[in-house]
């Protein structure tokens, strides 16, 4: 079956439009597995940069992961940086053009295991960036094996038996870590599973941009997401597992916040 | 005046070797001479005594290192050990008459032998010992004129010890004009 | 710094500092090692005093991707280190290869392998020329052998890397570092203004798209899936590499009627300039044949050289260089070869042998 092409999903007569593209998400097939909340987390990043009439000059600093193509989606100028290197590369790109508004997007093991000293001193620094930091709790482009935020007990392709505490230590929270840092503007913990959740999240996108483009620091949301390939779910269930296992054991919430009249509240 | 002639000079750390060492390159540079001043690094300064290299030469260097030195400025006695072995068959060492006793002096080297130490003493600053050492040596060498280093010193004194410049302009002097 | 205006006494650190400034660098990203901290230690004040900028990275990783970031972006840029810190950078290096990224990386070198020691080596020869990296890609080496040519080299560094989009990397070690002569702080000819450089990257930086009249976004990156395009893009590698050899550059001196010439960069061609100027003196016909860049090698000056003579290659390590010399000279003519062990400082007078070794056949 060929994919539709923009023409096919135009309204046609007696149809209203209820759902509209935005400029700054280009018009492509997802190669996204089905059930994945990358699509969604694409989808609120274009709609924040388009909202806040940025995306002209966002620089984009992909990461490696499944999300390594994500410049294929995004209709801004981009770089590749090498794997965990994201928040390093961003550094740079600011340096050079303060002017711009610059983003990384980034899986758990580009962020939290590989890249977790560039991002923790990115963030220090408060260099003024924004990190979108996906967590499914699994290695998903490279077939399942456990990341830096899998789950004590959770079974991945190379823990077997599950996680376990005295091999491989416990999950990562990353957001709490990067929240005591100075350098942090803004830091929250949001969900994908829901459409309140969905909701919720876009503020705090929106509120990780904003810090940025108002000097005050490194902004950071991590979006708790499903995998239900690598989790062996179907999306009804993979969301399921994220409203009772993960969010117990990765608390939401905004663990910093430097804006204007803002101020942490704990989940 | 020679068209060539390189140096070591030795001493404790805080002898202030390097400065005279810099000091002598800026000269030189500063006269028309080509120059190189290579400071030693490394676990040798850690053990406390410290070393560098300045060659003067009048066209372009191309060894900054020396096996075997044309001239030497020995501040310590374990510089004079290292060094005194090393020096040139022709060459000339300047060694500091008040650290370092007479009787370690190889007599088959040409020695200016002077108490640097108890000279700059008497001049009002045991510190300036390194000047009076390359005052010496300045005589010692005839490489380049006395007052081209004088007049080198503004720029390689630390603006702070600026008012320190005539004092160490007199210290070289002294060097110069000593005579055992 | 100090010296009346027309020559300021600098260390090699310290030249290639201002030559980065004077050349045009707007950042500087980079984390201590010694024997280049000097580098560092300059670019912190003299960047910011004219709107550079400044950052001193968490590691080698994080600054060569730092690097990789700011020359994404047409900004002239630079980092500085030194051997154990340059391996950590391959892994950017090879990136900024594969994504048309220009950078300069500046490599004070030490010995190794391993933590080795500060002194001076020229075991980087290979890390340098050979890519390093993964994958098969090059980088432009320059090999200064005085501070001169330190301050020098470092505009010559950012052209190259402009004109080809390509990281350059200046090679010395710990003596080119730490001696310190007289530099003429005057642009080499061949230098880049700001904007020639702008001009040689407006086609392809990122800047945001709203930057540019048609809008159109822009994308550098190493990755290529789709069946037959990594072949396609390594073969545009492959053109641009062909392209550079024309950068080749080399010196020599009193090569003409030597019967042996002596092969050496950096701090080993400046000693043995001290030592064969000796020789000749002594009436022994010997020459120098210095590379000043090592990747593209001079590989036509030893086919010239060649017939009716001999080489003899001498690097302060194990033995690199004198591969390259050696499918260079392709067996035109006897290649003899001494090393100098790292972090043992080689005078003049200690190299006078092993040049008369080789220049008697021994």
């Amino acid at each position: 079956m060929n994919a539709p092409t923009a023409e096919d999903l135009r309204p046609r007569e007696g149809e209203e439009l209820v759902f509209d593209t935005n400029p700054v998400l280009n018009e492509r097939v997802t190669h996204y597995c089905p059930g994945c909340h990358h699509g969604i987390a694409h989808r609120l990043v274009s709609e924040v940069l388009n909202e806040l009439g940025v995306a002209p000059r966002t620089i984009l600093v992909a990461a490696v992961g499944c999300a390594t193509f994500t410049y294929d989606y995004f209709n801004v100028d981009s770089v590749e940086a090498p794997h965990g290197r994201a928040c390093a590369v961003a550094t740079g790109v600011r340096r050079a053009r303060p002017e711009a508004v610059v983003f990384t997007y980034q899986g758990d093991g580009d962020m939290a295991a590989i890249g977790t000293g560039e991002s923790i001193h990115a963030a220090n620094r408060g260099e003024r960036i924004t990190a979108v930091f996906v967590n499914n709790t699994v290695y998903g482009m490279t077939g399942g094996q456990m990341a830096p935020t899998t789950l004590l007990g959770q079974k991945t392709t190379t823990t077997v038996q599950g996680r376990n505490m005295g091999n491989e230590g416990g999950p990562i929270r990353f957001c709490e870590l990067l929240a005591q840092l100075d350098g942090v503007a803004y830091a929250a913990r949001c969900a994908l599973d829901t459409v309140k959740h969905v909701r919720e999240a876009k503020r705090a996108l929106r509120k990780a941009f904003e810090v940025q483009i108002d000097g005050l620091g490194f902004g950071f949301v991590e979006f708790l997401s499903g995998c239900p390939t690598n989790w062996h779910m179907d999306p009804i269930a993979a969301n399921k597992r994220i409203a009772e296992v993960m969010i117990p054991a990765f608390p939401l919430g905004v663990f910093k916040d430097r804006s204007k009249g803002g101020e942490a509240k704990d989940a | 005046m020679p068209e060539y002639t390189d140096v070591i000079i030795a001493g404790f750390g805080g002898q202030g070797v390097m400065l005279i060492g810099n000091l002598l390159a800026q000269a030189g540079m500063e006269h028309g001479l080509e120059v190189s001043f290579l400071p030693v690094y490394g676990v040798e300064m850690r053990g406390g005594t410290a070393n560098c290299t300045v060659v003067l030469d009048t066209s372009p260097i191309g060894s900054p290192l020396v096996r075997e030195p044309k001239s030497t400025i020995i501040l310590n006695e374990p510089s004079l050990d290292k060094f005194q072995p090393r020096l040139a068959a022709s060459g000339v060492q300047v060694v500091n008459a008040s650290l370092i006793p007479k009787e370690r002096l190889d007599p088959a080297r040409t020695t200016v032998y002077l108490p640097v130490n108890d000279i700059a003493h008497s001049l009002g600053n045991v510190k300036m010992a390194n000047m009076v050492a390359l005052g010496a040596w300045v005589k010692a060498t005839g490489m380049l004129p006395l007052k081209a280093v004088q007049d080198a010193l503004e720029r390689v004194v630390n603006v702070h010890y600026a008012k320190m410049i005539p004092v160490n302009a007199k210290a070289l002097e002294a060097g110069y004009d000593f005579s055992g | 710094m100090s010296g009346t205006p027309e020559r300021v006494l600098a260390k090699g650190n310290e030249a290639l500092a201002f030559g980065a400034v004077d050349a045009g660098c707007v950042c500087y990203f980079g984390y201590p090692i010694t024997p280049q901290n000097e580098v560092p230690e300059a670019l912190s004040t003299l960047l910011p005093e004219r709107g550079g900028r400044f950052v001193q990275a968490e590691s080698e990783v994080g600054a060569i991707n730092m690097l990789l970031g700011a020359g994404a972006c047409g900004i002239p840029s630079m980092t500085s280190s030194s051997s154990c810190g340059i391996s950590l950078m391959q892994e950017g290096i090879s990136y900024m290869a594969g994504s048309h990224v220009p950078g300069v990386i500046v490599n004070m070198s030490r010995g190794g392998p391993g933590l080795g020691d500060i002194g001076p080596s020229q075991g980087d020869y290979f890390q340098a020329t050979k890519g390093g990296g993964h994958g098969d890609h090059r980088n432009l080496v320059l090999a200064p052998s005085t501070a001169q040519e330190c301050y020098d080299f470092m505009f010559k560094a950012f052209a190259l890397a402009f004109k080809y989009a390509n990281p350059v990397m200046v090679l010395g070690d710990a003596v080119i570092a730490q001696v310190k002569e007289p530099v003429r702080r005057t642009p080499p000819p061949g230098a880049l203004s700001r904007e020639e450089l702008d001009a040689l990257c407006s086609p392809w930086r990122i800047e945001g798209y709203g930057a540019r009249p048609n809008g159109s976004p822009r994308l550098l990156k190493s990755v290529y899936l789709a069946e037959g395009a990594l072949a396609a893009r390594n073969e545009l590698l492959m053109k641009k590499y062909q392209e550079m050899r024309k950068e080749a550059s080399f010196e020599t001196e009193a090569v003409e009627d030597a019967e042996l010439v002596v092969v050496a960069f950096g701090s080993m061609a400046r000693i043995l300039r001290s030592t064969l100027r000796h020789l000749r003196a002594e009436g022994h016909k010997v020459g120098l044949l210095r590379p000043k860049t090592l990747y593209p090698f001079p590989d036509e000056a030893f086919r010239d050289l060649a017939p009716g003579r001999r080489f003899l290659v001498v690097e302060q390590n194990a033995g690199q260089m004198v591969e390259d010399v050696r499918l260079a000279v392709n067996g035109a003519a006897k290649v003899d070869w001494h090393g100098v062990m790292p972090c043992i400082f080689a005078t003049a007078g200690d190299l006078a042998r092993p040049v008369l070794l080789a220049l008697k056949g021994a």
